[in-house]
């Protein structure tokens, strides 16, 4: 039952990832990041990792993606021409050597996946032998804060810095020049 | 409880099809929208992973390490190609053949 809704959920993220490439809009391919995103959250939940899943709907919907729809929006003129079109070609062609180049990829990363499967790592046997897993009784968020500020206080310092360079730069990019 | 192989198995699908994006897109907004379909793979193999790690919770810090880096990436990214439209009026990587006017 919990593999089918597992399953489920992949296969509409899946799906709309699949016509996010291959739809010819790319109003309508932006707008279906969004359940692609949503269905991303509903996946990382099945891994019991709730806080991340929610993150990545603050993050993603609430940052990401409406600033792809800006520049989108500013990017493109003939936005509203293009949402009214209704050219009989509504899914555009893969090129047949990217799709080979994807297809072969997919294969070759499966094959590896299932001779992993036969020899998994020490740690992981280990921690399931002991009990040692996740289990959705347990309070996530609590320890995520707790190791946050105790472990992991070097490397969340430097992504706060990192984030701030990051958004200094974009506002000093996307800056009007001075008409001289 | 679902096991780590249905989890590959789906971020490896993810992963190509950003990877397809990447490749065949003719506009840099799209490109972007391939490159995070990689990361949200990733992220999905690290939380993945991470379920079996009770003691350190590494996989779920660094997902949320990776979703801030992609935010990042995202908002220095759209500042450029807003720039290049600005120069160029097109968006299409194809076109831009300069690396200085």
């Amino acid at each position: 039952m919990e593999l089918a809704v597992f399953y489920a959920f992949a296969a509409l993220t899946l799906g709309s990832a699949l016509l996010v490439v291959s739809l010819k809009n790319t109003a309508r391919a932006l707008f279906l990041f969004f359940v692609v995103l949503f269905g991303m959250a509903g996946l990382f939940i099945f891994a019991l990792a709730d806080f991340v899943a929610i993150t990545q709907i603050m993050v993603y919907v609430g940052g990401v993606l409406i600033l792809m729809i800006f520049a989108f929006m500013l990017s493109n003129k003939e936005l509203l021409a293009d949402l009214q079109n209704t050219s009989s070609k509504f899914l555009s062609l893969p090129n047949w050597q990217s799709l080979l180049l994807c297809i072969g990829f997919l294969s070759v990363m499966t094959y590896g996946i299932i001779e992993w499967q036969e020899n998994t790592p020490k740690w992981i046997t280990e921690n399931i032998r002991h009990e040692n897993i996740l289990k959705s009784s347990d309070n996530n968020i609590n320890q995520l804060g707790i190791k946050f500020m105790t472990q992991y206080l070097l490397p969340f310092e430097v992504i706060s810095i990192f984030l701030l360079a990051a958004l200094i730069g974009a506002a000093h990019l996307s800056r009007k020049e001075d008409p001289n | 409880m679902i096991t780590l192989t249905h989890f590959l198995l789906v971020s490896t699908c993810l992963f190509c099809i950003g990877l397809y994006a990447i490749i065949a897109k003719r506009n840099a907004i799209m490109i972007l929208v391939g490159i995070e379909f990689i990361i949200n793979a990733s992220i999905l193999n690290l939380v993945a992973f991470s379920r079996y790690d009770k003691v350190n919770y590494g996989g779920q810090v660094f997902a949320l390490f990776a979703i801030v880096l992609a935010a990042a990436a995202v908002a220095v990214g759209l500042a450029i190609i807003l720039n290049v439209y600005r120069k160029y009026k097109t968006i299409n990587p194809d076109n831009i053949t300069d690396l200085r006017d």
